[in-house]
This record gives structure tokens, sequence and C-alpha cells, in this order.
């Protein structure tokens, strides 16, 4: 069945909203405005303010409303407009959902599900359009989702919200009109990074809004007898390692394509496993392929020029393969 | 001076400027530089090294004269002292 | 505490080992004293030093292979006390030399199939040997080695061998990095000749003069009015030396050549680089030259007229961005005012470094010499 990644989320909502009455939406603009990107648009006629809840424009109150009520016993999910926002949040995030647990001696849980837009492209400028996923992926006590598929956009949210313990979905802003095949309704693992496209010669290791420019370079590499393996990340933290360096190990090279900027960031993580777990493997130093250092332009052409594309992936390819 | 002992000053002289000369080896009779190598700045070495043992100037105008070793020891045991 | 360092002597050279120490811990030495030799691979060489001082400690032993810019003694300052308390220093074993770029799969795979990697050329990315080098070598059978047999006759081999590597070395350097141009004049050496035999006519034949050296002071001279042939190409960038140095090509009796320096040439009489070339040549012959002879030429003249040949055009020894050569002088017929004569005649060629100048200079330049050449009782 053909659907977009817009409609995989909202199936996948409404599935949630359906299947399990302690579910419930929270956010800025999720009710009557139908969500930022429409995600969540009817759903307030459908299932009522109690359970679509309009939040104040404070991202600390409602997202610590959102750990109050997972600590109580319901199964929240808050969403974030943007990535840039929920900094405004980090200190219920990392000082409070995430660390419960452990400074609790396992007495409490947070099952929260929070979801957010991230990622350039849409000229919506320096204040909406950065790819800020490893802050916390770099944060013990959640799990970090980077669906970048229409079947990882319907079937994430499922286990997400059965997961115990506080769980990010990032939901990259050029994603949501991406068409593809949904056969699959049942959910997917949240635990693994997955082959997109099988090759021999240089692994493309990626995730979010970055994967189909990386399923783009490959094409172009092809038609230079460059095979290209394609790896989706899938789950930021845990980083599945296992997947990476077997990648690697079967074509001894590497460029991590991350829209994030280079400096600490996930793409740096990826590297630093790759290197101390298939250095011997490896065939030519790892290459990235990150954001430029500064803050988003607005500016169309500026914009595209400061972000990893298709063109800037394959010419790193192609250096790590002396061509 | 006779011609044995000029010749051998001559060929002691030629080999502090070319150690690796064999005296057996050398043809008498045919041009020295080319059978030695020598630059000119060897070649001027070499005189003045057979100035300082046999006591002879030798002019520049007289080098064209003196091809091969038996040029050599005939125009030395001319001017030769003795 | 001063460190004497090992300087480089030359664009070939980038290690050498220490024969022997000219002085001892205590000794004075002044600027410019010779106080060790080292050989390298092409020639025993006079080291000197820069710093007056008073030898402290020698920390490099005879027979150690060290790389350029290590510390081979400490000296202290004139006035400065031994410390009291010096931890012994820490032999510096930085190899200069960058590392082979072997991809570290390529190198597991070679330990594996018993590949040395040092024979083989990389393909990957910046001239790596990758996995694919390996395995390709893999399949091809290795040459069989002959056993090393050390004696005499194999370390003059050697010598022979190491000169031919570090003469391969600066001189493929020079071909892929320096965008050559050469240019060639002939020029009428009549006045020059006339002179020179008068002059000769005149001296006993320990104060005789060579062609050579009127050549190497005019080509000086030239430099005056044209410092873009006289310097060095470094950190990508010309820059011009304050004096000429010329460095004067001498072919070794066993094979190989060297081209130290004859320094200010411009600022010497004849009679003084004609004394001055005589030693250069002999200490070359004898292995006795200096470190700055070696590391300093800034413009190479070569003169390759003795074998007969009528030019040549040479490669340029970096970092220098200009070579001169002089072919044989013969007697040739020439042209003036409509008069055929017989007259000597030789032509000067340039290599010059194209980055730093374009034929038009080149030419007034070998222009100039040829004027120079003209006059020689004013060199």
């Amino acid at each position: 069945m053909k659907t977009s990644y817009r409609e995989a989320l909202r199936a996948a909502l409404r599935e949630a909203l359906q299947d399990d009455p302690r579910v419930f939406l929270m956010g800025e603009d999720v009710g009557r405005y139908g969500g930022s990107y429409a995600v969540s648009k009817g759903f307030l006629e459908e299932f009522g303010p109690e359970r679509i809840r309009d939040a104040p424009l404070s991202e600390l109150g409602f997202v610590g409303a959102g750990i109050g009520a997972a600590l109580g016993g319901m199964r929240p999910i808050v969403e974030v407009m943007t990535v840039n926002f929920s900094l405004l949040a980090l200190d219920q995030i990392v000082n409070t959902a995430s660390a419960l647990r452990h400074m609790s001696g396992g007495q409490f849980s947070v099952p929260l599900v929070i979801r957010m837009a991230s990622g350039a492209g849409r000229q919506l400028a320096a204040q909406h359009s950065h790819s800020l996923e490893c802050w916390y992926a770099h944060i013990p006590g959640i799990k970090v989702l980077a669906p970048a598929t229409v079947e990882d956009a319907r079937g994430m949210l499922a286990p997400a919200l059965a997961d115990p313990d506080p769980v990010i979905i990032f939901e990259h802003a050029q994603l949501y009109n991406l068409e593809g095949e949904s056969n699959h309704v049942a959910p997917v693992d949240i635990s693994a990074a997955r082959v997109r496209r099988t090759g021999s010669d240089v692994s493309l290791i990626t995730y979010g809004g970055s994967l189909p420019k990386a399923l783009q370079a490959a094409e172009l590499l092809a038609g230079m007898g460059i095979d290209a393996e394609v790896v989706d990340l899938r789950v930021l933290r845990p980083l599945d390692s296992q997947s990476i360096v077997a990648s690697v190990r079967k074509t001894h090279r590497a460029v991590v394509v991350d829209e994030g900027w280079r400096s600490g960031s996930l793409a740096a993580e990826v590297m630093a496993r790759i290197v101390e777990q298939a250095f011997f493997d490896l065939d030519a130093p790892p290459a990235r392929v990150c954001s430029e250092e500064v803050p988003m332009p607005y500016a169309r052409h500026l914009e595209e020029a400061a972000l990893p594309q298709a063109a800037k992936i394959v010419a790193a390819a192609r250096a790590v393969m002396g061509k | 001076m006779n011609p044995q002992q000029i010749s051998a000053a001559v060929i002691a002289t030629l080999k502090s400027i070319a150690p690796e000369v064999e005296a057996d080896e050398l043809i008498a009779d045919r041009p020295l530089r080319s059978q030695v190598d020598l630059d000119s700045m060897d070649w001027l070495n070499f005189l003045i090294g057979l100035h300082t043992a046999l006591q002879v100037d030798i002019p520049e105008a007289d080098y064209a004269r003196l091809v091969t070793l038996n040029d050599l020891v005939g125009y030395l045991q001319q001017r030769c002292p003795v | 505490m001063i460190d004497f360092k090992l300087p480089s002597l030359g664009a070939d050279m980038d290690e050498g080992t220490l024969l022997e120490w000219l002085v001892q811990p205590g000794d004075e030495v002044k600027r410019g004293q010779v106080v060790a030799i080292v050989d390298t691979s092409k020639t025993a060489v006079d080291v000197e030093i820069w710093q007056a001082g008073k030898v402290h400690e020698l920390i490099v032993r005879p027979g150690e292979k060290i790389p350029v810019g290590s510390v081979l003694a400490t000296l202290l300052e004139p006035g400065e006390s031994v410390p009291p308390t010096r931890q012994a220093p820490v032999v510096q074993t930085i190899k200069t030399e960058a590392r082979r770029r072997v991809s570290p799969a390529a190198r597991k795979e070679a330990e594996t199939l018993g590949v040395d990697i040092s024979l083989l050329a990389g393909t990957g990315p910046d001239a790596a040997v990758t996995l694919e080098d390996v395995r390709r070598a893999a399949t091809v059978k290795p040459p069989v080695q002959a056993p090393v047999v050390a004696s005499t006759a194999s370390a003059a081999i050697d010598r022979n061998a190491e000169m031919r590597k570090a003469i391969g070395a600066a001189m493929s350097r020079s071909k892929r990095e320096i965008p050559h141009y050469y240019l060639s004049e002939t020029i009428p050496l009549r006045q020059a000749g006339a002179w020179l035999a008068e002059q000769n006519a005149r001296r006993p034949v320990t104060t005789r003069l060579l062609m050579a050296v009127l050549q190497l002071k005019a080509v000086a001279l030239a430099t005056r009015k044209f410092p873009e042939m006289n310097g060095f190409w470094q950190d990508g960038g010309f820059k011009p030396a304050p004096a000429a140095h010329l460095g004067v090509a001498i072919a070794l009796r066993q094979g190989g050549l060297l081209a130290p320096a004859i320094h200010n040439v411009a600022e010497k009489t004849l009679d003084q680089l004609m004394s001055d070339l005589t030693d250069l040549v002999k200490r070359v012959r004898a292995g006795t030259l200096r470190s700055s002879e070696m590391s300093d030429p800034t413009l190479t003249v070569t003169n390759l007229g003795e074998q007969g040949v009528d030019a040549v055009f040479g490669v340029i020894y970096p970092p220098q961005v200009a070579l001169v050569g002089f072919g044989k002088v013969r007697e040739r017929p020439w042209t003036e005012a409509g008069e055929v004569h017989a007259i000597p005649l030789v032509v000067a060629s340039l290599a010059a470094d194209h980055r730093v100048s374009d034929g038009h200079r080149g030419a007034l330049f070998l222009a100039e010499i040829h004027e120079l050449l003209q006059h020689p009782e004013r060199l």
C-alpha cells in the first residue's frame, strides 16, 4: 500500500489512541491547528480535548507535565514543535525523565514518548532547522529513534509506547511528504540499524533526512562503477555498533552522512566506533559528510550549500575509493 | 733525470689526481686526458703536481703539445733541470 | 642551553650517520667551527656549528643514524653554568620522514599473505596501499632476493646505490614539482679567451685561472639584476637569497655528483674564486665537505663542456629555482660585421622554475651573462 510518511505517522498515532486509553497527545498546536506539520489534523474532533491537548508555549512546562503523567500511569505522547524549541525542555528530559529510574533505584520509570521535528531544507532558518539529535543520543536512560522510511514512521510508535523508559522520536521535516510502501502495519524493532541498499565497495552510514540523499548518491555511484551499501541507523541511542561494523567489515570503507554539525557529531561517534572496532578492516580513512558549521541560513541557495547533498556524498565516497 | 724516473713521477702525480689509474693500462702514445678522464681542473692540478715534483713550469701555451704520456715525458725531459 | 641539531644538507638528505666528534664536553666552540663528521648517503660532511658556547653533552654517539633536525649535542651559552640537576636528556627518535601510507586492512592482509608492502605502489586515497594492491601483488610471484653479503666491496656498491637513490629522489621531486623551462644562448668567448691566455701566460701554473671561474663570476653578477634566479622555493612561495652562493656541480670519480656551494661569489675576486674552486674540488674528492657548503647553494652552475657536449639542459636542484649550464668551449665560425671568424664559443643554458620567472626574464638573464663575459677584465 502506497502512503506518505505523514499519513503513516497519523495512522500510528490513531492506532495508539484507539488501542490504549492511557495514551494522549499533548503539545503546541496539536489540537485546533492540527499539528505544525498537520500530523494530528482532525484528531481533536475524533478523540476530544481530554486526549488531544493544546499546550501553552512552554516546553519546560508541558514536557514536565508529560513526565508527571507518565509517572502517574499514563502513556503520554508529547509533541515538541522542533528540536530547537526542545532545548527549553532539556532540564526536564535530561535531569528528570532520563535519570529517574536510576535515581530511584528502579522504583520509578517514565514511559514517555516525545516526538519532535528536526532538520533543515524548508527555509525555516536557524530558529527551526537544526539537527541536534546527537545531544539526546548522548544521554543515558533514553532511547532516540529516527524513522527515515514510511515503514518506520508507521511502525516505531507502538514499540516506543511499550518501552518503559522515555523515547524520543525525531521526524525529519523534509520527510513528511515522502511517499513509500507500507506493507507492514506490524510494529518494527527499535533496536537495530538496517541496510537499505546492499553494496560491496563503500558503506554510506546515515539516518533520518539524509537517508534519501544517501540512496540517491548510491545510485549515482553505481553509474560510476562504485557499489555503495547504505546503512540506516534508525536507532540513534543505543547505537547498533554491530550492524555498522558488519557493513564496514564487508566494504572496508565508510562515509558517515549526518545533517548535524561535524564537531562533536553523531557522525563522530559512528566513526569512533568504526575505528575502535573495525580498524584493521579499514582500507581507507573513514570520511564524513556533515552540515557546514554555521547556523542554518534562510536563503535557499545558502541552505542547500550548508546541507549534506548527494553530490557531496558522491565526492566523499569517491575520495575514500581513491578515485 | 732519466725517462724512467720522469715517467714514474708523472704516473705518481697522475695517481694523486685519479687514484683508480693503473699504470700498466695506460697507452703511452694515445691521448692521456681521454684515457684518464681528466677535466680542466684535474689537468691543472696535475700540472701543479708536476711543477711541485719536478720544479718545471709549463706555460699554458704548451698545453696543446702535451697530448700523450710520451709527449709529456719527452717535454719534461727537455725542461727538467739536470 | 643550546641544542645543536643536525642541519639539512640538501634536498636529497634526510638523515645521516654520525662518524666522529671533533670536540669533547667542556670544549669551547666558535661560530663556524667544524665539530663533527656526519656521513650522508652521498659523502662524509664536516658539520659546522653556528653558535658559540661550551660543549655540555654529546647526545648522539658515533655510528648512530639520526634524522635531520635531531639534537646532536647540547651547549652552554657563554656565561651559562651547568644546571644543578639535569635529567638525562631524552634522545630524539622522532622520525621526520612520513610513514608509508598503508591502509590497516592492507597491512593485515599483507601480513597474512606474506606480501612485502614496501615494494607496492599505492592506488588508494593519498596513494595509500590498499587491500586490492596487496591482493594483486600476492598473485604475482615475488622476485628471489640475493643474500646480502657484508664486505667492503658491497659497502662501496652500497654507497653508489645510496647516492643514486638520493640523486634520484631529489631529481624526481624536481621534475614532479618544478615546472622547468629551458633557454640557451651561444656566447662568443674571444675576449674572455684572449684575456685568460694573456693572464695565464704571466702566471705560474699554481695561480692560473680556468674559464669556469669567469663563468661562475658572470653568473653570480647577473643574479644581482635577476634576483628571481637566485634563491629558494619554500612554503609555496619564492624567497630570494641575499647573496649568490653558487652550487658547483662536481662529478665524483667513482660516479655520482655533488653540488656544494662557493659562498658570496659575486663579491670575490677571480683569484679568490679560483682558489675556492680548487679547494672545493679537492675536498669533494677527498670527502671533507662542510655542512654549510652542502645546505645553502642558492643557484647551481654545471659545466659539462669537459665531456665534450655542446649544451646541457639541467634539472633544477630543489628548493633552488634555476640552474645554469655551460657546454664545451669550441672554436667555431662566427660572423661579425659580415665577416666570418673562427672564435671560441660556448652555449650557456638556463633551466628555470616557471613558478618564479618567465622565459622573457630568463632570456634577459642569459643575455646579461653574455654581456658580462665580453668584459673579462671587469669580472
